[in-house]
């Protein structure tokens, strides 16, 4: 099935496409201030000497046959123990390299704007070490060549995420918001050590190729197993239903750190996880379809949100939770859609990017207020930013030639050929895109001033507005660069598998119907925003106001499981302390005949102590028996 | 195989050097004047240090691929009629054990410098407790290299006696009440102990018609199933209390409120491990029928420890508790490990010993420098914004938290994963529970981070010192050690997985086969 291929000529240092940034991260946290001057110049470098390479390796493996172009690097073991094994080697594949290449040019923009950006904050060397261990852990992400080294980018994403996201850690929301992104990604990992403890039970193995092997062979249960275990670890990254709360606090971080999570890193690993396992996937109708579930849920999740959030930034976190549910979606069909899901990732990775940037840029000539409906009337005073938002708004959108019009109308398309309800809710859905993107724009750009008294806006600085005007471009050629001249799908084909079905309608019927549902929801949107703007939001319906709330999602995961485990820890506290403690100290009094702490004991305690040691015994009891199970 | 280096291993007497080296100093160090006493720590360090060279000097000596079973041996009659002897030595488990115990005393002697002068501690002398601390060294050495019940066992009552001192002497305002109980606590699993001892000796004179204490005879022994059950007992709860499994963990709060940071290190880190090693090293072999017997009951308590040590301590309102919680809970995973014989799991709870040492020493230390600029408050609630104000003990705080909620590429995954897996390979359900463990330890980790840590600055935190030059030089060696296991666990993993192999084998277990089998774990 596959060829591997050993590491030699411009593949033999891969390690270095993770080095750069490593060293980078390195240098700047362990060298202190004395690096503050000239840090971020070494931040930037190490992820642009990673493209650089990135793209040297794009071409060397251009030049291999479409058979031959997965290069294996074997570094060092890691674990291992009699038939399990780990190794660290990184694996690079079509599909690794279009992640690798998505990472590092969007991470280098990211790391140029963020020079102007940050350039006020007084930690910005700390910021940048931060940034590239968060580019570097999801290289790492991308490029292991097993489950288990997979899981320690994977982590290490989620501590990049960590300390950016609690960045300014001094405000006790930030530090709030950094700690629940890394508990609800745990929750996710639960799903991730038991998939990769049960794929090893299956295969005897967790490197990638050995697996993916022998799928066809293993029985269809353990394949639902380990597809939904990786499902759930999937929605712990990515923010899908039940796991996304975490998002829209995660915009406690400066607004760089959203658009690196966003765009090139973090969130796009669930969508990355499931396409790599595409053959286990492919084994597991009810796993696949589960998958499809989750991402049409959360692609309208995401939609409602967007649609009524009034700070841009959690409005953009909104599309793109309703994003990466498409990607989900797509990449739950199967071989049908994980070209596609890859496709939409890649384009989105590129407008999402901007879409944040220019947000950034917003709020840096609107002396970081966020609220929108303070904004309005914007892009006579920032030109290049309001250009460049436009593009991306198109691209997210879906119209045509911007490269979103692509990729989405692929996952449509083949949403259709899987089933009919889920082709029609990714139409509906992107006519919730086209509601929220154009409420965005016209409330940011066009209508009224609705400026606050000491509002002077001003257009950003060329640091931070070059890489707006590349990604601008990106925004309007990614798409047809990918499809027409990368070839996405043939260049995937080897890894992902491909294929396509017939549909009953022409695609440019259902590519016109797309587009009309898309202008239809800007239109309400232009009609809704384009005269006037309340400066305080309406209180609106049932349904406004529980998507203003995030669908009360912290209000549901505070009742299901934060309040419970807390009140257990609690109990369990107080039984530590006044029983199990209080009959060994008991036991003592009796020895030592100390007769006042025995009264107590007899008293009112004694139920209690005799309730809780029953319940202990039961404990006991029930926990062998489970132990009994397989 | 080189026999010139057969030769040096055998010739030297290592093991016994590792163990009288510590005491001579600990003699040394109460022999020099009582004012002296920055002498004193320089005269204790050094011997720790030399200690430390000599082991790692020996362990580049020991030979994973070797059949023996023991290595560096060594073996002196002493009470022939009773069939007990000195012998020590040691397999890759006690290798690295005895390495965790002599890395971690300088560390410890370093970051504990100005424990006893700073005023918070009872009314040892500063000679008095780098004594101790050198004294307990040998005892763990000796528990660690013992190839003979009875030695193990003096050793294992004698440490008793420095911790008990270190505690009662130089801890907090409750040390007397945390001291006596630690002590009663041990005393009892010790009696235990001994009775399942003098019990074991009965039986070897039966069978093999002359008592012995020597393990090597004690394996494989012959005995009725019941007086099995009962030997292991004593032994078991001994081990229990030492770990300390759940419900036998009360003392271990206490004793890690009150003992200053360096003596917690030493009791959490090191001693603690006693009893995980016990249990893999006496328990499986000798009483194997009554380990598979009771093999249910292990993990449920130790399930059981892992996710109560865990909300426990997320439910703390005093770091040292918390602490010492989290520790619970990590013994839980240790011992599960052990009880689910598969080489991954056992192999898994070796490493976790080393690693949760190690672990443990970045809590105690850097908790232990953030309090003692606080007046030596432990209460979570004094602080707040430590990060901003000192952003070295900040990032040392953060790389202890993360220690704790077992991050890749940092020692503690390894060898949480893989007890995790070979947990799963026997019982699903079982592992399901405990990897729930993994989310509670980030909820209690981060939570300590973020009260302590961020947020607004704290009263009284403002204007605090970051680490100094001797903080630094103590707690950076763990953080590295931490990353390098972490990342190159092979270090350890290559003379622990024989060692391991060799338990499953006197046990009579194997691992469970992959589903598709046939096919080999496959690298390129």
């Amino acid at each position: 099935m596959e060829v591997t291929t050993a590491a030699g000529g411009a593949f033999a240092y891969l390690w270095l496409l993770i080095g750069f940034p490593l060293a980078g991260a390195a240098i700047l946290l362990f060298g202190g201030k004395r690096t503050n001057r000239w840090g971020h110049y070494v931040g930037t470098l190490a992820v642009v000497a990673s493209a650089v390479y990135a793209v040297i390796l794009l071409l060397a493996l251009m030049g291999r046959s479409a058979e031959d172009r997965t290069a294996v690097q074997h570094i060092a073991d890691w674990v291992f123990i009699n038939k399990f094994s780990a190794s660290i080697a990184l694996q690079l594949d079509q599909l690794s390299m279009v992640f690798v290449l998505l990472i590092t040019i969007v991470g280098s923009l990211i790391h140029v704007y963020s020079i102007g950006y940050m350039k006020d904050d007084p930690d910005r060397r700390r910021f940048f070490g931060f940034l590239n261990l968060f580019v570097a852990a999801m290289l790492l992400l991308v490029l292991a060549d097993n489950y288990l080294l997979l899981y320690a980018g994977w982590e290490g994403v989620g501590l990049a995420s960590f300390l950016l996201i609690g960045f300014w850690q001094y405000k006790n929301s930030a530090a709030a918001a950094a700690k629940k992104a890394f508990v609800m990604n745990r929750i996710g990992d639960i799903g991730m050590s038991l998939g990769i403890m049960l794929i090893f039970v299956t295969f005897g193995s967790v490197t990638f190729s050995t697996v993916f092997d022998q799928a066809d062979q293993a029985n269809d249960t353990t394949m639902t197993w380990i597809g939904l275990l990786l499902l759930l670890a999937a929605c712990g990254k990515s923010a899908q239903f039940p796991l996304q709360a975490w998002l829209l606090d995660a915009m406690e971080g400066p607004t760089p750190v959203s658009a690196l999570i966003h765009a090139a890193t973090m969130v796009t690993a669930g969508v990355y996880l499931i396409v790599r396992s595409g053959p286990i996937f492919d084994q597991t109708i009810a796993a696949s379809t589960v998958v499809v579930i989750i991402g049409t849920i959360t692609m309208f999740l995401g939609a409602f949100i967007g649609s009524a959030k009034d700070e841009i930034k959690k409005a953009l976190a909104g599309s793109t939770m309703s994003q990466i549910g498409y990607m989900i979606l797509a990449a739950g069909l199967g071989p049908v859609g994980y070209v596609f899901a890859i496709f939409h990732l890649l384009t989105h990775g590129v407008f999402k990017a901007n879409l944040f940037l220019g947000a950034g840029s917003v709020m840096h000539g609107m002396k970081n207020r966020e609220n929108m409906r303070r904004y309005g009337a914007l892009r006579a005073a920032m030109i290049v930013t309001w250009l460049s938002f436009m593009a991306a708004t198109f691209a997210i959108m879906g119209i045509p030639p911007f490269s979103g019009f692509w990729s989405k109308d692929d996952i449509i398309h083949a949403a259709f050929e899987h089933n009919i309800i889920i082709g029609i809710c990714a139409v509906l859905a992107a006519g919730f895109t086209g509601f929220y993107m154009t409420r965005m724009l016209v409330m940011t750009f066009f209508g009224k001033a609705r400026w606050e008294d000491d509002q002077h806006p001003h257009e950003s600085p060329p640091v931070m507005t070059i890489p707006l005007i590349i990604l601008g471009i990106g925004s309007i050629f990614t798409g047809m660069a990918l499809l027409f001249w990368g070839n996405i799908e043939t260049w995937l084909e080897p890894v992902t598998g491909f294929e396509t079905r017939e549909l009953a309608v022409p695609a440019v019927v259902l590519e016109a119907i797309t587009l009309v549902v898309v202008l239809i929801g800007a239109a309400i949107a232009i009609a809704m925003y384009r005269r006037s703007v309340a400066v305080e939001a309406p209180k609106g319906n049932v349904l406004v106001r529980a998507a203003r709330n995030s669908m009360y999602d912290d209000a549901i995961n505070d009742t299901i499981a934060v309040r419970p485990t807390y009140w257990l820890s609690r109990s369990l506290v107080w039984a530590d302390r006044s029983v199990i403690d209080g009959i060994v100290g008991g036991s003592a009094a009796f020895v030592g005949g100390l007769s006042g702490r025995m009264r107590r004991l007899q008293s009112g305690f004694v139920r209690s102590y005799a309730l809780a040691m029953l319940g202990g015994a039961v404990l006991v009891v029930v926990v062998m028996l489970l132990v009994r199970l397989p | 195989m080189t026999s010139a280096v057969l030769n040096l291993s055998t010739t030297i007497p290592w093991l016994t050097l590792l163990g009288v080296i510590p005491l001579i100093g600990s003699v040394v160090v109460l022999l020099l004047p009582r004012a002296r006493e920055t002498l004193a720590k320089q005269v204790a360090l050094a011997f720790s240090l030399v200690t430390l060279i000599l082991t790692v000097v020996m362990a580049l000596g020991f030979h994973a691929e070797s059949r023996a079973p023991f290595q560096f041996t060594e073996k002196y009659e002493w009470v022939t009629s009773l069939g007990i002897s000195y012998s020590v030595g040691v397999d890759g488990i006690g290798l690295v054990l005895v390495a965790l115990a002599t890395v971690l005393v300088p560390i410890v002697m370093l970051s504990g410098w100005n424990d006893v002068a700073a005023g918070t501690t009872g009314r040892g002398t500063v000679k008095g407790y780098f004594a101790l601390i050198l004294a307990l060294e040998t005892c763990m050495v000796g528990v660690f290299a013992a190839t003979d019940v009875f030695l193990f066992y003096v050793f294992f009552e004698v440490m008793l006696i420095p911790t008990f001192f270190l505690i009662g002497r130089f801890g907090g305002a409750k040390r007397a009440y945390a001291s006596v109980k630690f002590l009663i606590y041990s005393l009892v699993g010790g009696l235990l102990m001994l009775a399942a001892l003098i019990g074991l000796y009965v039986v070897s004179a039966n069978v093999l018609g002359h008592g012995t204490f020597d393990f090597m005879q004690l394996v494989g022994i012959d005995m009725d199933p019941g007086t099995e059950k009962l030997l292991f007992l004593g032994f078991f709860i001994a081990f229990a209390i030492k770990a300390p499994l759940w419900p036998f963990h009360t003392w271990l709060p206490d004793a890690a409120r009150e003992a200053t940071p360096a003596t917690a290190i030493l009791l959490i880190g090191v001693l603690d491990k006693v009893g995980t090693f016990g249990m893999i090293r006496y328990l499986l072999p000798i009483f194997p029928a009554a380990s598979q017997w009771f093999a249910p009951l292990v993990i449920a308590l130790a399930v059981i420890g892992i996710i109560y040590g865990a909300l426990v301590a997320l439910g703390q309102s005093d770091m040292k508790r918390l602490f010492a919680y989290s520790s619970m809970s990590h013994f839980g995973f240790i011992a599960l490990g052990i009880f689910v014989f598969t080489s991954q799991g056992m192999s898994g709870s070796v490493f976790y010993m080393l690693a949760h040492g190690l672990a443990t020493a970045a809590l105690f230390a850097a908790g232990g420098f953030l309090m003692s600029r606080r007046g030596g408050s432990s209460l979570i609630s004094d602080y707040g914004g430590v990060a901003k104000v000192a952003p070295i003990l900040g990032g040392f705080f953060m790389f202890a938290a993360l220690s704790a909620l077992a991050l890749p590429a940092l020692a503690p995954f390894v060898g949480e994963f893989l007890v995790l897996l070979g947990t799963f390979e026997r019982y699903i359900v079982i592992a399901v529970i405990a990897t729930i463990g993994i989310v509670l330890s980030a909820a209690y980790a981060l939570r300590l981070y973020q009260k302590t840590m961020t947020g607004p600055v704290a009263p009284g935190i403002d204007g605090i010192k970051d680490l100094g030059g001797r903080e630094f030089t103590s707690l950076f060696p763990v953080f590295a050690l931490t990353l390098v296991l972490g990342v190159i666990p092979g270090i350890a993993l290559n003379v622990i997985n024989p060692a391991v192999d060799r338990t499953l084998t006197t046990v009579g277990q194997t691992d469970p086969q992959p589903q598709l089998t046939g096919t080999e774990g496959g690298q390129p």
